[in-house]
């Protein structure tokens, strides 16, 4: 029987959430990011994210790209997996949307496409989206494969966000693969139960009745981890440990990182 | 001195399903309680009434003494104490691991009941330890396998070392090594104060785990007694669901008989 739409999402998310738990291992391995406290992996991180997005020049940007690069290979990142995993990925979805400044932008004309004229501000324009872009996601990326989530979310809490955000954030990803290894085996069970090929409209109604399903239990899987926690003393208020030690070489990266934002966004004026 | 559960008339529904229906029983302090029965005869639903998560529509359920009601547990002054003495492992392990590593999963319990940084480091290293899963400390729950994932949990309420131990289903869906390794834990328990009851359907590991057994059925106790007097006991084992009748023939002539597994050996 040939997978309909929602099955292979579904499945194609299965496979990414798996591929996820693998990102463990590039966060296990000895480099740049790794070395530093995951407090000031997220804030110099998040201040680079920042940096790009107030630069105005393409220039700074592209710098601010070439920086993401550096962190990226003294952190043992494979460059291929950038690539695929997210250049590609971005530049398909901002290309959408950056595209039309091209052709509606005002300025000096460099090429005409019948009856449209490409101008270079266009193209400016159109580049300075896409690569802003590709390095605020590239840098977020780096925090995400070079930190196992659990220190993010440790990182988070230590900056002050609160427990109820952080709480939520970690059972969303705790339970995200259970239910979508729960959609992926309602549907293999489907499927060996089914003969032949169904009708759109059959399609639709079986999809709407999983989701249904699916819906009905994830309502009952939070109403039993909510009783699980209750059983373990959880009482509203989540105590976690923190044992994160600043070091000198954290106090260094962080300087670095406050010293590239500083410039960037003073250069991308 | 008061029994450790009391509960008297007790009656509880799940949308107008009743789940229990006039259940009374007593466990003492100490005592090592199976509670059997076939599925949907009200195990699970015991279990969480002892545990306080939910509460009897119809007559009263009291701890040492004290009422265990949902006002009284909104009290931190009981609510602690009781959580510290009563942990519930739960049928699913998926359920209860939330956490997003084994180490963090274990230290849950003892950081909500305000240990100090240094006890929960020393507490949850050495359960980690005695629950010889100290190398998957840093993995998280999800990626486990269903008897690793049952070992993180048992450890996740041992680690606060609880009088009173619920268990629910604790060998069902494990394979043999790790069915054994539970019941040996729970053995361990043997001798001392500590309260075990333990539900389940298994007959085969009643003897090894409970010295009492209580047969549910439909929602109240349809028997009591010794783990021999029950297990010795076909036509109530029978009538509870709980053994089937085993049809096989020998030399051509076909005959029925009840069927029990007991955990060393099988019996015809």
């Amino acid at each position: 029987m040939k997978r309909g739409f929602l099955e292979a999402t579904t499945l194609g998310f299965a496979h990414a959430l798996t591929r996820a738990m693998f990102a463990e291992q590039t966060a296990r391995q000895r480099g740049l990011l790794q070395s530093l406290d995951p407090r000031v992996r997220l804030l110099g991180l998040f201040m680079l994210v920042l940096a790009v997005t107030l630069s105005r020049k393409l220039s700074v940007v592209a710098g601010l790209f070439a920086l993401a690069l550096v962190i990226a290979v003294l952190s043992k990142v494979r460059i291929a997996t950038l690539a695929t995993r997210v250049w590609l990925v971005v530049l398909a979805f901002t290309g959408v949307i950056a595209l039309p400044a091209i052709f509606v932008t005002p300025g000096h004309p460099v090429a005409a496409l019948g009856p449209v004229t490409v101008t270079e501000q266009g193209l400016c324009t159109a580049a300075l989206l896409i690569l802003r872009v590709e390095t605020a996601v590239t840098f977020t990326t780096l925090l995400v494969l070079c930190t196992p989530w659990t220190h993010v979310l440790k990182a988070l809490r230590a900056l002050r966000l609160p427990k109820e955000a952080i709480t939520m954030l970690a059972m969303t990803h705790r339970y995200v693969f259970l239910l979508v290894e729960t959609a992926s085996q309602m549907f293999e069970s489907r499927r060996s139960r089914t003969v032949g090929t169904l009708k759109p409209a059959e399609q639709r109604h079986m999809a709407a009745r999983t989701a249904g399903v699916l819906l009905s239990k994830s309502i009952n899987l939070s109403n039993e981890v909510y009783l699980a926690m209750q059983s373990r003393g959880f009482r509203g208020d989540v105590h976690v440990l923190s044992d994160f030690h600043l070091t000198m070489w954290d106090y260094c990266g962080l300087l670095v990182f406050l010293l590239a934002e500083g410039i960037a966004v003073w250069m991308g004026r | 001195m008061p029994p450790l559960f009391e509960l008297r008339d007790v009656c509880f529904d799940y949308d107008d399903v009743p789940a229990l229906s006039g259940l009374s029983l007593n466990i003492a302090q100490g005592e090592r309680v199976a509670l059997v029965g076939a599925n949907g005869s009200g195990k699970s639903t015991l279990l969480r009434l002892l545990d306080g998560l939910c509460f009897a529509s119809q007559g009263t359920v009291s701890f040492a003494g004290q009422p265990l009601t949902a006002e009284h547990l909104a009290d931190d002054g009981f609510a602690f104490p009781f959580r510290r003495r009563v942990a519930l492992v739960f049928q699913n392990p998926d359920v209860q691991l939330f956490n997003p590593t084994v180490f963090d999963e274990v230290a849950f319990a003892p950081l909500q009941l305000r240990w100090s940084k240094e006890k929960v480091l020393a507490k949850v290293s050495e359960t980690l330890e005695l629950m010889g899963i100290a190398h998957l400390r840093e993995r998280p729950p999800y990626r486990l396998s269903g008897g690793e994932k049952k070992r993180v949990a048992l450890a996740s309420v041992i680690v606060i070392d609880p009088e009173v131990l619920l268990l629910d289903e604790p060998t069902a869906t494990l394979d043999p090594r790790s069915q054994s390794q539970v019941i040996d834990l729970i053995q361990e328990w043997k001798g001392s104060s500590k309260t075990v009851i333990t539900a389940t359907h298994q007959l085969e590991i009643v003897e090894d785990i409970a010295e009492r057994v209580l047969v549910l059925e439909a929602g109240g106790v349809a028997a009591s007694g010794t783990s021999a007097e029950i297990l010795s006991n076909h036509e109530l084992l029978l009538r509870a669901n709980l053994v089937h009748a085993h049809r096989h023939s020998h030399g051509g002539v076909v005959h029925s008989h009840p069927h029990i597994h007991s955990h060393s050996e099988h019996e015809h």
